[in-house]
């Protein structure tokens, strides 16, 4: 049975002086735009450039600034793939889900990332330690399925190479530690 | 104001304004032409469910009423084979993702999907379709209603009313296709949304998805004006 799952939005607290921070920005974007709703996407492009997505008060200011319900704002934000709604944790993961990924098991990587972190895809974590997203087809497909862990590019990623690119990060990050993660559980 | 014209439907001529939508000028000739996210006063007709259609005369495809502007001399169908067929979709289509329970419906004397079933004879069931399982939850935090989203068909009426009548704007759509949902800001419940329980997009809300608790329905009601004439 096909399913869909639209649970309220969890959005995780702002972190000191952020808001003052949000403000300032969303001011400043605001002053360079004419306060018509045909702006409202460079706006929100903009605003998410400088924060690194779009937290609720800087919608909210948007929303106010042009006149409409903040309501409209989530609406187009939800929309576009383009826009964040969740602050990039430190560690950003990006699942593929291009083709030739999906087709070998993409989106398990995925709900294992998901189940692991207690998070769905474009959320981030508590800490904001983790974001997780997904991405479509990131031009390697011979090593699908893959993940982009920051900036680093991770083939053949099953469940087992999930937990072990979880655990890389558990230990102050040395080289070569995922591996020794990934084989100490048997090897004990 | 506009031109007079003369129109045909179902071969009855009817006196209607020119640039009027069709839609409109049949029901208010007492002809039924299902519709769910027509609203009345709305510029432009979002023209997303898709029941409305009628079969043009000079048109080989049928046409959604909603959207169609009334010219004079216009000879309309409201049912034909092609009509019926993609309004026969286009039902079970709203239907895989409601959930049916027409028994404990606190709608079902008012329902429109069941006048349509009943207007056009279709099934209350799926039969081709899967039904979407949807997680939704339901939101009774408001004091007197209750948002059911598994009984949403996303017509838009209670965004409409809340924006364009209460100009409240507590209510409306996000994300995108399947998962397409009316909502509030951030999804936050009613209660902290800013909605002042004025209770009109109940009144408005074609389904069982926007409902008032046991002994709230306001008393005057029917204020409402999406719906008009
Ligand atoms: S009760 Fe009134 S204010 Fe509240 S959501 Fe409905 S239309 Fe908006
Ligand atoms: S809650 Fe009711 S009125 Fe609002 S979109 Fe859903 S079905 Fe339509
Ligand atoms: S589909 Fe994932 S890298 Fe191409
Ligand atoms: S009433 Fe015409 S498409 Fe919905």
């Amino acid at each position: 049975m096909p399913s869909i799952h639209v649970k309220r939005g969890v959005f995780l607290p702002l972190l000191e002086g952020e808001e003052e921070l949000i403000r300032k920005s969303v001011s400043g974007v605001l002053q360079e735009y004419e306060a018509a709703q045909e702006n409202l996407i460079p706006i929100l492009l903009q605003v998410q450039e400088m924060l690194g997505y779009l937290p609720g008060p800087a919608m909210e200011q948007i929303a106010a600034a042009l006149k409409i319900p903040a309501v409209d704002v989530y609406g187009l934000a939800t929309f576009y793939n383009q826009f964040r709604l969740h602050p990039p944790g430190k560690h950003q993961l990006k699942v593929c889900m291009g083709t030739a990924c999906y087709m070998v098991g993409g989106r398990i990587a995925l709900e294992c990332f998901e189940r692991r972190l207690g998070i769905k895809e474009g959320e981030t974590t508590p800490g904001r330690e983790f974001s997780l997203e997904r991405v479509a087809c990131v031009g390697c497909c011979t090593m699908a399925p893959v993940v982009v862990v920051d900036e680093q590019v991770e083939g053949k990623v099953t469940p087992t190479r999930v937990d072990g690119i979880l655990l890389s990060f558990e230990k102050p990050a040395a080289p070569g530690a995922e591996a020794a993660g990934q084989k100490g559980e048997d090897a004990s | 104001m506009s031109k007079p014209a003369t129109i045909f439907i179902d071969g009855r001529k009817i006196d209607a304004f020119e640039g009027e939508k069709l839609l409109w000028v049949a029901l208010r000739n007492g002809i039924y032409i299902p519709n769910l996210c027509a609203i009345r006063g709305k510029e432009h007709p979002s023209g997303s469910c898709r029941l409305c259609y009628v079969q043009v005369e000079g048109c080989s495809e049928p046409v959604t009423s909603c959207t169609l502007s009334v010219t004079d001399s216009l000879s309309v169908q409201t049912r034909s084979p092609q009509v019926d067929r993609l309004v026969k979709s286009a039902f079970e289509l709203l239907l895989s993702h409601h959930r049916l329970g027409c028994r404990d419906c606190a709608k079902r004397k008012s329902c429109e999907l069941l006048k349509i079933a009943k207007e056009r004879g279709l099934k209350m069931k799926l039969t081709r379709l899967a039904l979407l399982d949807q997680e939704a939850e339901v939101d009774d935090s408001a004091e007197t209603f209750v948002f059911d989203r598994s009984r949403c068909v996303l017509c838009g009426r209670c965004v409409w009313i809340c924006r364009e009548v209460i100009k409240v704007g507590a209510l409306g759509f996000s994300r995108r296709g399947i998962k397409r949902v009316v909502t509030t800001f951030q999804d936050v419940s009613l209660a902290q949304s800013g909605c002042i329980e004025c209770g009109l997009c109940v009144e408005a809300c074609p389904s069982g998805a926007l409902y008032f608790k046991e002994g709230k329905k306001p008393a005057a009601a029917g204020q409402c004006s999406c719906r008009g004439g």
